[in-house]
């Protein structure tokens, strides 16, 4: 019928080479995580891989990657969000006051925090979306004001410390359901001390998930003759993932287990990625951050999409601020400061665009951990905060870098 | 008289079209020569190259200027050498001062120090000249586009112009400011400068050209002298559009059925220049099954009359009621104007029409996401299915669906905009030159496909400039100039003579 038809066939035979250079990025991505772990690894003698530092990456970087799921959104629609640090602080204050000052029930103050961050987020949003005025602008005033709010209500001091069911938030772990008996037995088969078994049970059953639905993703590529990754990449690629899933809940369940940050965050970037890629609504905000123009001549409410871009990074600012807070166990002025730039770096290495319409949640995701792996190696490697400051500016560059360059060679 | 520019032989050709065809015109030392031709004749192209945009050796042909043959290597040689180009889209700051816009680029200064001192002293001189009546600290954008255009003049004239290139100079102009930039013509020309004047107005064209040199399809078909004889517009409009219908039209045999769409007194008004009106008091109709077209040129408000109305994506201010099937309907939103029936198919599919980042199943799906569906989730399945079949019906040329439109041709790009609009199921289209930028192959299947959609029972309501394929498609016409609709006619009884009058009578 057409030429490209002739193509397509020549497609079919194994063409590793030019599948790889139009797969660059996501490859990409995953490889320098590997690569960067591995690095650590090898330099930290080992300590990087340890149980208790595993719990701590997810612990330390937990708000991280929440915030970078509504980040992620925010930046494919068009905009961005300078104030999230700042918000995250002012939440945090504020879940003290209700809760250590005034004594709160704590299942009370948690969704009254998560819905003040939610206003937040739409009283920016509603500048940036209805009055068209640049979310730079708008955001740089939030993160002056809701740093200078912080102070005010904390009066400059630490407020803490935070009831046990509030710490659980953070420093919680998910108990074990598997009975005493089973448990040891697994322990002793493993050769290991302590054993939760129900956690490597969780484990289990999501690698076997991942890789169940990536197989179907892949049969339905074929179906619709989607570029199809070669056979050896797809096995190589799953095996990696579902074999690091496992060696992590392994070693997690060789310490305590499951913290239940692990759980929320896991929940939501699952929630995040199929809003972004299966929904209406997650296409809309694409179709705006691409073309606000064409979206709004197809009949999307471009203003809408940029509103609720805006209060759901609010709220996730408000759950991060409180998870952060009861992490420390008690809440500080300072909590928050300068985060937005780790946030906003981890989606940019995550590969999303400055120009909007493009970036993932999964790419986000791996960009926080990028990120996270990076502060915690060379923190145990005793590595200065002024270096380190410079190496995560390097490395943001480079990923951008990266990216403009794939993209030029590819016309 | 001695001959200040002579331009011999000139083609120009771009990848698959050649926009230039041997094109020769001559310019007498101190006339005001006209440059008419259809849109897409080549003046533009011409006037690039004059102007040095289309740098030497990227075309055929020599240019002589003052007897010398020139080299132009960018837009600087050609201001060095004293030509100057006045575009349409004025080339100036609005925020700036009208002393500081005259010599943006060309500065009075020592040492980069600004001379601020002989910079006012000269703008008012400048000024004088031009016979504006303004200070020149006064910001740009405080007075009308009718004195803008004057700064532009002073602007030119403040480079020691030798040839002086104005391109629809009136296009934006109301009736007395034209009459005065007109009179500024003359003036110059008595002060001995020499201009170039491209305009489709023909009255305008009669009452300040020395000559006309008529461009049509890439060549120069005459040059008339107006000096010596009294040369009539219906001899220029002839030489305009004198060719023979050589396009072919898809054959298509039609009845169309009861109204389906009114528009009643339709007003609307610029959306930053509050003074002035675009759409002027319109009134139209659209039959079932009919393809009305709407004749006219760039500017004369076609595609603000179709944003307009859909969902009021251009203008402010906006008046009028429409009438679907003979019920009122809200045309506030773009999502209301979509459930009212409407579809617009813009004229700039890449600015305005497509994601181009995003596959072409993402883009046919967009003005109608609900279909593929279900409680707000997407079925996939469902979403590559509708976008296959289009491929298919509409012949897009691709291997998958799941390219991106960037990498698309022009043509096949046009087949993704008509089919996102197709899939949102509309009784009325309205297409903003479908054809524009496409090749002769790409143009017969649009065409072919518009016929299906009236055959379908829908309405359609083709803009264009290109006239033959007004002529070709439609059953109805309305003409329509300086926003307003100037003329109707059964397309059968139509010519591009008559369109062509009606428009420039006006």
């Amino acid at each position: 019928m057409t030429p490209s038809n002739a193509e397509i066939a020549n497609d079919a035979s194994p063409n590793w080479g030019r599948y790889l250079l139009s797969h660059l990025r996501e490859y990409g991505l995953l490889f320098a995580l590997i690569a960067i772990m591995v690095f650590f690894q090898v330099v930290t003698d080992g300590t990087l891989l340890k149980s208790v530092n595993i719990t701590n990456l997810f612990l330390q970087n937990s708000y991280i990657i929440i915030m970078a799921l509504g980040m992620l959104i925010v930046i494919v629609a068009g905009h961005i969000d300078l104030s999230v640090g700042s918000v995250m602080g002012f939440i945090g204050a504020f879940a003290a006051v209700l809760v250590v000052q005034w004594e709160l029930p704590v299942a009370l103050a948690i969704p009254v925090c998560l819905a003040l961050g939610a206003l937040i987020g739409a009283a920016q949003g509603y500048w940036v979306a209805y009055w068209q005025i640049p979310s730079f602008i708008v955001t740089l005033a939030g993160m002056l004001i809701f740093r200078g709010l912080s102070l005010w209500l904390l009066e400059g001091q630490s407020v803490g410390p935070f009831p046990k069911e509030f710490q659980a938030l953070s420093t919680g772990f998910i108990a074990d359901f598997i009975p005493a008996g089973v448990k040891d037995t697994l322990a002793g088969l493993f050769g290991v001390k302590r054993l939760n078994a129900g956690a490597l049970f969780f484990g289990i059953i999501a690698a076997f998930i991942v890789i169940w639905l990536n197989m179907r993703k892949r049969q339905q590529n074929i179906h619709y003759g989607i570029q199809e990754e070669p056979a050896a990449f797809f096995i190589v690629r799953n095996v990696i993932v579902a074999g690091a899933l496992l060696f992590v809940v392994y070693k997690l369940a060789t310490f305590r287990g499951l913290p239940n940050v692990l759980i929320t965050m896991t929940v939501l970037t699952v929630v995040y990625a199929f809003i972004t890629e299966r929904t209406t609504l997650g296409r809309r905000i694409y179709a705006v951050g691409g073309n606000v123009k064409a979206a709004k001549l197809s009949g999307i409410k471009t203003e809408r999409l940029t509103f609720l871009a805006f209060t759901n990074m609010g709220m996730l600012a408000a759950l991060a601020g409180l998870i952060f807070a009861a992490r420390l166990n008690t809440a500080t002025p300072k909590a928050g400061f300068a985060v937005e730039l780790d946030v906003i770096a981890a989606v940019f290495i995550g590969g999303a665009s400055m120009a909007g319409g493009v970036g993932k949640i999964i790419g986000a995701v791996v960009g926080a951990f990028i990120m996270g792996v990076m502060n915690n190696g060379m923190s145990i490697m005793g590595i200065g905060i002024d270096y380190q400051q410079v190496i995560k500016g390097l490395v943001l560059l480079a990923a951008v870098i990266f990216d403009v360059y794939n993209k030029r060679k590819q016309g | 008289m001695s001959t200040l520019l002579q331009m011999r032989g000139i083609t120009k050709v771009f990848p698959g079209v050649r926009a230039l065809n041997n094109v020769s015109i001559s310019v007498e030392m101190g006339e005001i020569h006209a440059l008419v031709g259809e849109n897409g004749a080549g003046k533009s192209t011409l006037m690039k190259v004059l102007s040095g945009v289309y740098p030497s050796g990227s075309y055929d042909g020599s240019i002589l200027f003052d007897g010398q043959q020139i080299l132009l290597s960018g837009i600087s040689d050609s201001e060095s050498l004293g030509i100057i180009i006045i575009h349409q889209e004025l080339a100036l700051v609005p925020l700036l001062s009208i002393a500081e816009n005259l010599f943006i680029g060309n500065e009075i200064a020592k040492a980069g120090v600004i001379n601020w001192r002989e910079v006012y002293q000269r703008t008012e001189k400048l000024l004088e000249k031009v016979g504006l009546d303004e200070r020149p600290a006064t910001v740009l954008g405080k007075i009308g586009v009718g004195k803008q255009q004057l700064v532009e003049i002073a602007k030119a004239l403040a480079k020691d112009v030798r040839l002086l290139i104005l391109d629809e100079p009136t296009a934006a102009l109301q009736e007395n400011d034209s009459q005065n930039l007109l009179q500024l013509l003359l003036e110059l020309k008595s002060q001995g400068i020499t201009s170039i004047l491209i305009s489709h107005k023909l009255d305008e064209v009669r009452q300040v050209a020395d000559r006309v040199t008529v461009l049509r399809d890439g060549a120069t078909v005459s040059t008339l002298d107006c000096r010596t004889t009294s040369i009539s517009e219906d001899k220029i409009v002839q030489d305009m559009v004198g060719r023979d219908l050589s396009q072919r039209y898809p054959e298509h045999q039609r009845t169309p059925g009861e109204l389906l769409m009114q528009v009643k007194n339709w007003n609307v008004w610029h959306p930053d220049h509050a003074e002035r009106q675009v759409i002027k008091d319109i009134n139209f109709t659209v039959r079932r099954g009919e393809i009305v077209g709407i004749a006219g040129l760039m500017g004369s408000g076609r595609t603000e009359l179709a944003m307009s109305l859909f969902g009021k994506s251009y203008g402010r201010a906006i008046s009028g009621e429409v009438l679907v099937n003979g019920e009122p309907v809200k045309l506030d939103t773009v999502d209301q104007a979509i459930a009212a029936g409407l579809a617009y198919c813009t004229e700039d599919r890449k600015e305005l029409g497509l994601i181009l980042d995003d596959p072409i199943v993402s883009n046919i799906t967009l003005a109608n996401l609900a279909a593929v569906a279900d409680g707000g989730i997407l079925n996939t399945a469902e979403e590559s299915r509708v976008a296959e079949q289009y491929r298919r019906t509409m012949n897009i040329r691709t291997p998958t669906v799941f390219q991106r439109v960037l990498n698309l041709s022009g043509g096949n790009q046009q087949k993704v905009v008509l089919s996102k609009w197709l899939f949102a199921d509309p009784q009325v289209l309205i297409l903003d030159e479908p054809t524009r930028g496409i090749d002769v192959g790409a143009k017969f299947e649009i065409y072919s496909i518009v016929n299906e959609l009236a055959a379908d029972g829908r309405g359609v309501l083709m803009i264009s400039s290109e006239m033959p394929e007004l002529l070709g498609i439609c059953d109805r016409l309305y003409v329509m100039s300086e926003g307003r609709l100037v003329g109707e006619m059964n397309a059968a009884d139509a010519s591009q003579e008559s369109i062509m009058s009606m428009i420039v009578s006006e």
